[in-house]
């Protein structure tokens, strides 16, 4: 494996909420333009670990992470770096569509204005109308960019969000579980959209669906129990498991 | 009964009622009526309330005037002629009294009514208060003297009581202030377009009045003085209570501090309001120094009173702003700081809007902790305008009522109740105001 290409290196990840032990020495590499699914069990951790490559875990008061997690060779849970700015890196998508109560214009612009990426408006106007079409759904919502995004279908809320959350220009993309609140057309236009990004960003997806993660992943990450069980190819991990767990998982036997 | 008995029992019909639904209908009915009945009497007692007020106070809002022609002679208001306001001054208003009366006589003569009172006792229909009014006038206006000039003076309190009502021939017999006669020369000049009754806004401008003189009272310094409370309680409870609530709801991590500390606020909005009173005595009066009877103590007071109230409604909106919102916020990278200021606060607002004029409605129906800072003196200097003003002595509605609840005069019922109405509507505007607070900037997400 080429170590240029790998983005996300993390090293004996524990984390704990209180007492509990939620994430147990996970080790896994992300590579960059790479879709990486995580997939298992409710409660076996993946959106936790999810969380911890944006630190979104630190609004959590009881939530300790240990180990190593490096961005580009950087640790993120240095000292000296500021969760804010790795979080304009590392942007996330999440479980239920959370637009603003904004204009749809304002959900894009927010991340770019706060940010400082456009001097003018016009950029502005250019970066909103390239996220949007990136999002995939420019064409629904150019001739109402003032409505109210929360006015929006759920399957257009989740492409806004997504098209918000590529708007700041992150390197890398978390998605916790995108389409769980999405009906099946939704969902394919979402899944059609991460196979696009996928070539311009490392696309992290948490899901529940293994014909998800079969389609649009080329990693997988099997979790269970808060360990890691087996990570590797996706045609492999479906396939051809190693970890008998992941096979009990794949072909339904555990759930 | 088991399982098995159930499967047994014999196919019942869904058109009979089971004993057991029949007692859970009836339950059900039952506790409808309760409720209806604690409604009732609710609504009862409120319309009880506002019905006697209303018919109390009512008359407050109306005033009687007598409207006369006084000749302002020279010779007895400026007697060395030259017109200096510093030598007019000289005259008291003993020395106008007996211009107006003998204006209110010969008014009596021109109307041909003739009449064996004193002299005295006919000037006794007209306020006390009037000898005032035309000597501020002269002293304003010097070029006036050796004219006649026509006023519109307050008619005496139980004269304004006959005209609505309160006072008439056979209780004026028994009183010692008023006698039938005099009645009967108001009668002559109400018929004679000279006393008439109208709406009253000296009520509402005017200062308090002495015991004697019921008919001017109003409550102008009182509503100064609250308008003055409610600035200075607005401009500090609400940043106050507003950054205390943002900070313990956003940014602060649960310990065993912050634990007290909302135990603490929780309390605070429990404890009665006269301790706050005592409160500011010792700290603001006592030890800081400031003036008694000051507006600013009174705010500073009912700031006090009115935190809780705020941090606590304040801490309820933000609480409800879903954590989707903080999580999207975070998400695209905006700091703590933003996420609060951009997404939540504007979120959250209408909530502490109301929770901040729910908050100051309170403060400003609040009485027992002014009495003890002194709001309950005799004020009849307005304050100055703000900021010095709220330095000045001034009294506040809530108080004013009580004040006038305590006078012998039976038309300072009248006004205390009049003074109530004033209030209630002041706590429903602001209420309403709350109301579309709420309405007009509630957002869905």
């Amino acid at each position: 494996m080429d170590t240029d290409e790998i983005k996300f290196s993390a090293r004996g990840v524990q984390v704990y909420y209180g007492d509990t032990h939620a994430i147990k020495d996970v080790d896994v590499d992300i590579k960059s333009k790479t879709v990486t699914a995580f997939i298992g069990p409710s409660g076996c951790g993946k959106s936790t670990f999810l969380r911890c490559l944006n630190r979104m875990n630190d609004t959590i008061d009881i939530c300790r992470v240990e180990g190593d997690i490096r961005l580009d060779g950087e640790d993120i849970y240095n000292r000296k770096v500021d969760p804010v700015q790795l979080r304009a890196k590392v942007g996330m998508v999440f479980q239920k569509p959370n637009p603003f109560p904004k204009s749809i214009y304002d959900n894009i612009a927010y991340g770019p204005r706060i940010h400082g990426l456009a001097a003018s408006k016009a950029e502005l106007d250019d970066i909103v109308e390239k996220s949007l079409r990136r999002g995939a759904i420019w064409d629904e919502v150019k001739d109402r960019l003032q409505a109210p995004g929360t006015g929006l279908s759920g399957g257009q809320q989740q492409r806004l969000c997504i098209a918000r959350a590529i708007a700041t220009e992150p390197e890398v993309l978390l998605m916790d579980e995108p389409c769980s609140a999405l009906d099946p057309i939704a969902t394919a236009q979402v899944e059609e959209l991460i196979d696009e990004l996928r070539t311009q960003y490392s696309v992290v997806i948490v899901t529940h669906s293994m014909q998800q993660a079969a389609r649009v992943s080329q990693k997988t990450a099997f979790f269970h129990l808060g360990n890691l069980v087996e990570f590797g190819e996706t045609g492999h991990i479906f396939t051809n498991p190693v970890d008998h767990r992941t096979e009990s998982y794949i072909t339904g036997r555990i759930g | 009964m088991s399982d098995a008995t159930r499967h047994s029992a014999p196919r019942t019909s869904l058109y009979t009622l089971s004993p057991l639904t029949k007692r859970r209908n009836a339950t059900e009915r039952r506790f409808k009526a309760y409720g209806l009945i604690a409604i009732s009497i609710g609504v009862l007692a409120l319309l009880v309330l506002l019905t006697s007020i209303f018919n109390n106070g009512r008359g407050a809002f109306m005033q009687t005037y007598v409207t006369l022609d006084v000749l302002l002679p020279a010779e007895k208001l400026d007697k060395n002629g030259n017109r200096d306001i510093e030598e007019m001054k000289a005259v008291s208003t003993f020395g106008y009294a007996p211009l107006i009366t003998n204006a209110l006589i010969s008014r009596l003569d021109e109307i041909g009514f003739a009449t064996d009172l004193k002299k005295k006792e006919i000037g006794a229909i007209v306020s006390k208060e009037a000898a005032a009014q035309l000597r501020n006038f002269v002293l304003a206006n010097p070029d006036s003297l050796d004219t006649t000039v026509m006023f519109e003076f307050l008619a005496g309190g139980r004269i304004d009581g006959y005209m609505k009502g309160r006072v008439d021939h056979e209780s004026a017999a028994l009183d010692n202030k008023v006698s039938p006669e005099q009645l009967d020369i108001v009668d002559a000049l109400v018929a004679a377009g000279s006393l008439e009754k109208r709406f009253n806004w000296a009520f509402l401008t005017a200062p308090d009045a002495s015991g004697q003189r019921p008919e001017a009272a109003g409550l102008g310094v009182a509503f100064l003085g609250s308008l003055y409370m409610m600035i200075v309680v607005l401009f500090l409870a609400l940043p106050i209570g507003v950054a205390a609530s943002i900070y313990l709801e956003e940014f602060s991590k649960q310990s065993r501090l912050t634990d007290i500390i909302e135990v603490n606020i929780s309390n605070l909005a429990a404890v009665p309001s006269i301790v706050f009173g005592i409160l500011g005595l010792a700290i603001f009066i006592n030890f800081a120094g400031l003036p008694q009877s000051a507006p600013i103590v009174g705010g500073l007071v009912l700031t006090l009173m009115t935190l809780p109230t705020i941090i606590i409604s304040t801490r309820a909106s933000l609480k409800s702003v879903p954590p989707s919102i903080r999580d999207a916020a975070l998400g695209v990278g905006a700091s703590k700081m933003q996420t609060v200021f951009h997404h939540v606060l504007p979120l959250a607002a209408p909530g502490i809007l109301t929770g901040t004029i729910i908050g100051l409605a309170q403060a400003l129906g609040e009485t027992a902790p002014l009495l003890l800072i002194g709001m309950v003196a005799f004020v009849r200097e307005y304050p100055a305008g703000p900021p010095e003003g709220f330095f000045d002595p001034a009294s506040a509605l809530p108080v004013q009522v009580y004040n006038w609840t305590q006078r012998a005069d039976p038309a300072f019922v009248e006004r205390a109740s009049g003074a109530i109405i004033v209030l209630l509507i002041f706590l429903i505007l602001m209420n309403a105001v709350a109301v579309m607070l709420r309405r007009r900037f509630e957002r869905r997400w």
